[in-house]
């Protein structure tokens, strides 16, 4: 058996090494760019109170979540009492991102899920959803005293979530600040 | 990403021609068709991020149609191509570009199809300087020449040469 | 009852596939004819087995029996018969037992045509292709079962996807399995070759009508499937090099420098172990495609539903395919060594050349199709490869390719004179820069890649004529029409095939460098203007179809003072499975296409109609057509008919080679 003869059997195996590891990936799943770098400057107004606006320097000096959410949005029901209980433990402010909704119909679906937000900001264009990066609802970003993005969480919050990977980070972040 | 001036001029001879005396010429959707073909063109080269393998230009899904009109502003605001691919990367990462730049994770990407020809290339090379010095081994060419007879149905049909 | 009849039907298939697999190829290693001689009848008896199941199947789908989990989610009572019937096929557990019945179909083909095989080779051809069969079978019933009941059964259907609704969708599956199976044949060949360590001219010629007829349909298939993209999804495009394209187009370059391979084997001798080694992956990459569509492990427009444990199963059974192969080769190639010599100027060299071109080629998309993988496996971020990186990579791969194509034909096998060649194409070669200068200053585009592709094809297309004229010439002395008669099936079929590609790449640079195409907001009356036609909008009616509402406008082409044409593009909305739909209205022209689109309606009442021109677009599937002509013209060759014939003495003869 001469060597050169082996040379298709080894490439192949090799791409069937990665056929079988990609297997476990999700194609479709895309990690933020923006990890470690300051959040995108906004100023946006309150579902709430539309005259009042909230930007990046109010929420200066304190670790805090950034929910994407919309009265549309399905997977955002299936994570929304996740977060109402998050909420109810106070650990940080969890502000959301109102994207591409209508006051109304925003309002009228907190009304109706509960409102675990301490404010939820309105981005009726998704203007500020582009310079964040996002790509499908919901999504959640963690961001620190200094305004920099430490973590993103794709997809529905799950309990295991917030406990596993949620939690601690946002323990390293106060210890650390 | 240049804007093709031949279809532009084509685009612009086209929407030139005078319309027909007892009809109203449509309007083109975009207000400004040169600038839409320029948003266009660039949008084909960027994927949409919740399509199966689609790109802005032909996908119709909400954050397609924000990015094509997020492109299409930034044209307005008198930014380059090169501006907007810079803007979205900045958001989106590499994988917002259906042509991957050169860098480091892609150097096999872009250097493995030279290889593959060189490496090609130099098995030929070698392969044929030596079929040429080698002799055949007299078994097999035996071998070979008694079963072509017998399949060919020998000489009869040998002068109806086959290529 | 009835899915119940064929669930059992499709078990004892994959019996009779094991058995199939397992007796013919013990016989082989002990001579034992008795033993032999099962396989012919047991791949007969899967093939009518799977066939019934089949039918079983398309039985539910046609009686809407939505007791069926399988019918209940790809059909409705409402779809058209025809939808009905392609719906069996729309969906990942149908087209797996298509794909089954493709093997069986070629496998009894297989028992049909070559029965003058030698036992022990047919034994061994028939063994591999059942182990095929039973691994692909055993893998529709453990996780894919198309018979699987729903329980209780639902009152109505979901309807197939209704881009599948759609006559390119009735033959493109069926044309393009018949392709990647087909290859399976050539590779039961090779296998079988090297488990009795002989590979001779004898074994190229036997392989060499199966590789032709199988890259015919995958050749149509691949066109058809292209056909459908241009007019079903809307956007005038043909090619996307999205990863189920390119898992179709990697086994098509590799069978053709298969077939190209066989050529020379056949003729020569050479190549052996070269030509063992693409037989294996073509049918390789054929079975690559289906994992990576199946698997999810890439996103594609086209992909079915996917299920890791699917991708799995798949993933094994290509190993273990794959992998056995690759293991005897590297123990029997080099067994294979020598053949007839040639010299470095010759028809062997030239071969050579575009085989390794062609391979490098099937890499280079293979490559770019799996990267995002490879970058998101080592944990090194996530990127795209699109068509701009492989239209990069691409043209300059097949730019020598092509023209080393029409080089070939004119050198002598064994050996032959490196100046007499260079003197018989430069003329031809210089004429068609020229020409292909000339012609992109004459349309008025000025590209490198406008006039690559028109030097290209006419270097095609004066090369042609150049060889027919030298082929002719060569017979002196016999009248012209008994010189052109003399010319075996298979010369045409090699010189229509090239000139497809000739008339392929004028289609392809055509439309890649004058296509134009404008959105415009339309009323009844308006009218609006591209590439020098006229469009009259006349309005928009209704029209609803059997399980779908439609808008169908009416627009008036014309050019001048001349009508051209009434096209009625329209806008459905399918009920079941709440999806609009736009359905393109093309006036087909031999030198252009007009395209017409009908998008949304606005708030002030006017259309948005989508405008297209295509120039010489049909030629890329014209150019297709002569490609698959050309395979069916040399599979077609005398001399294969009469290896037929003479069954007797072949038979014998061979058994003493082999």
């Amino acid at each position: 058996m001469k060597a050169k003869f082996l040379v298709p059997l080894f490439i192949f195996l090799l791409l069937a090494g990665f056929l079988g590891y990609g297997l476990k990936l999700n194609p479709r799943e895309l990690p933020s760019v923006l990890i470690d770098k300051p959040a995108p400057q906004f100023r946006l107004a309150q579902l709430s109170a539309p005259d009042v606006a909230i930007a990046n320097a109010d929420m200066r000096g304190q670790v805090w979540l950034l929910n994407v959410w919309a009265s549309w949005c399905v997977a955002c029901r299936q994570e929304h009492p996740v977060l109402n209980g998050f909420s109810r433990q106070k650990v940080v402010p969890l502000i959301g991102l109102n994207y591409k909704d209508g006051a109304d119909d925003a309002k009228a679906w907190l009304r109706e899920h509960g409102d675990p937000y301490d404010t939820s900001l309105v981005d009726a264009d998704g203007r500020v959803g582009i310079d964040f990066g996002v790509y499908g609802v919901p999504e959640t970003f963690l961001i620190d005293q200094a305004g920099v993005i430490r973590y993103k969480h794709i997809g529905p919050v799950t309990p295991e979530a917030v406990r596993d990977v949620l939690l601690p980070k946002i323990a390293e972040l106060k210890r650390a600040g | 990403m240049r804007v093709d001036l031949m279809r532009r001029l084509a685009l612009v001879v086209a929407l030139l021609v005078p319309p027909a005396a007892f009809a109203a010429e449509a309007e083109p959707l975009a207000a400004d068709p040169a600038l839409e073909e320029r948003v266009m063109q660039l949008s084909h080269m960027l994927r949409c991020l919740v399509c199966q393998n689609q790109s802005i230009a032909e996908s119709n899904a909400p954050l397609a149609v924000d990015l094509r009109n997020q492109v299409r502003e930034q044209f307005v605001a008198g930014k380059d191509e090169d501006a907007v691919v810079e803007y979205l990367v900045a958001r989106y990462g590499d994988f917002v570009l259906y042509l991957p730049p050169f860098k480091g994770t892609t150097l096999v990407l872009w250097l493995g199809p030279v290889l593959l020809l060189i490496g090609g290339a130099g098995w030929l090379a070698w392969r044929l300087r030596r079929r040429v010095t080698e002799a055949a081994p007299p078994l097999t060419n035996d071998e070979r020449a008694r079963a072509a007879a017998l399949l060919d149905g020998t000489a009869n049909t040998s002068q109806e040469p086959r290529s | 009852m009835i899915p119940e009849l064929g669930h059992f039907s499709l078990i004892l298939a994959l019996v009779l596939a094991f058995v199939q697999a397992v007796v013919p190829l013990v016989g082989a290693s002990r001579n034992r004819l008795a033993l032999m001689a099962v396989g012919r009848p047991a791949a007969q008896g899967q093939f009518l087995f799977i066939v019934f199941s089949f039918g079983c199947l398309t039985w539910a789908f046609v009686t809407s029996d939505f007791s069926l989990q399988l019918a209940a989610t790809n059909s409705h009572s409402e779809t058209p018969l025809i939808y009905k019937i392609t719906g069996v096929w729309g969906n990942h557990e149908g087209s797996l037992l298509l794909w089954a019945m493709s093997l069986s179909l070629w496998t009894v083909a297989v028992t049909v045509f070559s029965r003058n095989l030698p036992d022990v080779f047919m034994a061994r051809v028939l063994g591999v292709l059942g182990c095929v069969s039973t691994g692909f079978l055993s893998f529709t019933l453990i996780t894919s079962n198309p018979f699987d009941r729903l329980l209780p059964g639902a009152a109505q259907g979901r309807d197939l996807n209704p881009l599948l609704q759609d006559p390119g969708m009735i033959i493109h599956p069926p044309l393009l399995y018949m392709g990647y199976v087909g290859f399976s044949v050539a590779f039961a060949f090779a296998i079988a070759a090297l488990l009795s360590g002989r590979m001779d001219a004898a074994w190229a010629r036997w392989s060499r009508p199966w590789t032709t007829v199988a890259w015919v349909f995958l050749t149509s298939g691949i066109a058809v499937g292209s056909g459908w993209a241009y007019y079903e999804l809307g956007w005038g495009g043909w090619w996307f090099w999205d990863p189920v394209e390119n898992a179709s187009f990697m086994p098509w370059l590799l069978g053709t420098a298969l077939m190209h391979s066989l050529a020379v084997t056949e003729k020569r001798g050479a190549f052996r172990s070269w030509t063992v080694l693409l037989a294996i992956g073509a049918f390789s990459l054929s079975l690559m495609g289906t994992f990576l569509v199946r698997s999810g492990v890439l996103t594609s427009v086209h992909a079915f539903a996917t299920d890791p444990a699917r991708g799995l199963f798949i993933l094994a059974l290509l190993v273990l395919v794959i992998g056995v192969s690759l293991v005897l080769f590297a123990w029997r190639a080099p067994t294979l060594s020598g053949g007839g010599s040639f010299g470095l100027v010759s028809r062997e060299s030239a071969l050579l050349g575009n085989n390794v071109l062609l391979a490098v080629a099937s890499g280079s998309v293979l490559l770019g199709t799996l990267y995002p993988l490879f970058i998101d496996a080592l944990n090194l971020g996530k990127i795209s490869v699109g068509p701009p990186y492989f239209e990069t990579v691409f043209v300059p791969l097949m730019t020598p390719v092509i023209v080393l194509m029409m080089i070939g034909p004119f050198v002598r096998w064994k050996g032959d004179d490196g100046d007499r060649i260079l003197r018989k194409v430069a003329p031809g070669l210089v004429a068609s820069a020229a020409l292909g200068l000339g012609l992109a200053f004459a349309i008025g585009h000025v590209s490198w890649r406008t006039v690559l592709g028109l030097s290209l094809a006419a270097w095609v297309l004066i090369g042609s004529i150049q060889i027919l004229v030298q082929r002719i010439a060569d017979r002196r002395g016999a009248a012209p029409g008994a010189r052109l008669r003399s010319i075996p099936s298979s010369w045409w079929g090699m010189w229509l095939a090239h000139l497809g590609i000739g008339v392929f790449i004028i289609g392809v640079t055509m439309v890649g460098s004058l296509n134009t195409q404008i959105q415009v907001k339309m009323m009844p009356g308006d009218t609006a203007q591209l590439a020098g036609y006229t469009f009259t909008f006349r309005g928009v009616k209704d029209s609803p179809g059997a399980n779908y509402a439609a808008a169908r406008a009416t627009l008036d082409v014309t050019r001048g003072d001349s009508k051209i044409a009434t096209l009625n593009p329209e806008k459905r909305f399918y009920q079941a499975q709440q999806m609009p739909m736009t359905e393109a209205s093309i006036d087909i022209g031999p030198f252009r296409d007009v395209y017409v689109n009908l998008g949304d309606q606005l708030e002030d009442g006017a259309w948005v109609v989508g405008l297209f021109y295509r120039p010489f677009i049909s030629w890329i599937w014209l150019g297709c057509t002569l490609m698959a002509l050309g395979g069916v013209f040399a599979a077609a060759d005398r001399r294969y008919r009469r290896l037929a014939e003479r069954e007797v003495p072949v038979g014998a003869a061979a058994r003493q080679v082999a």
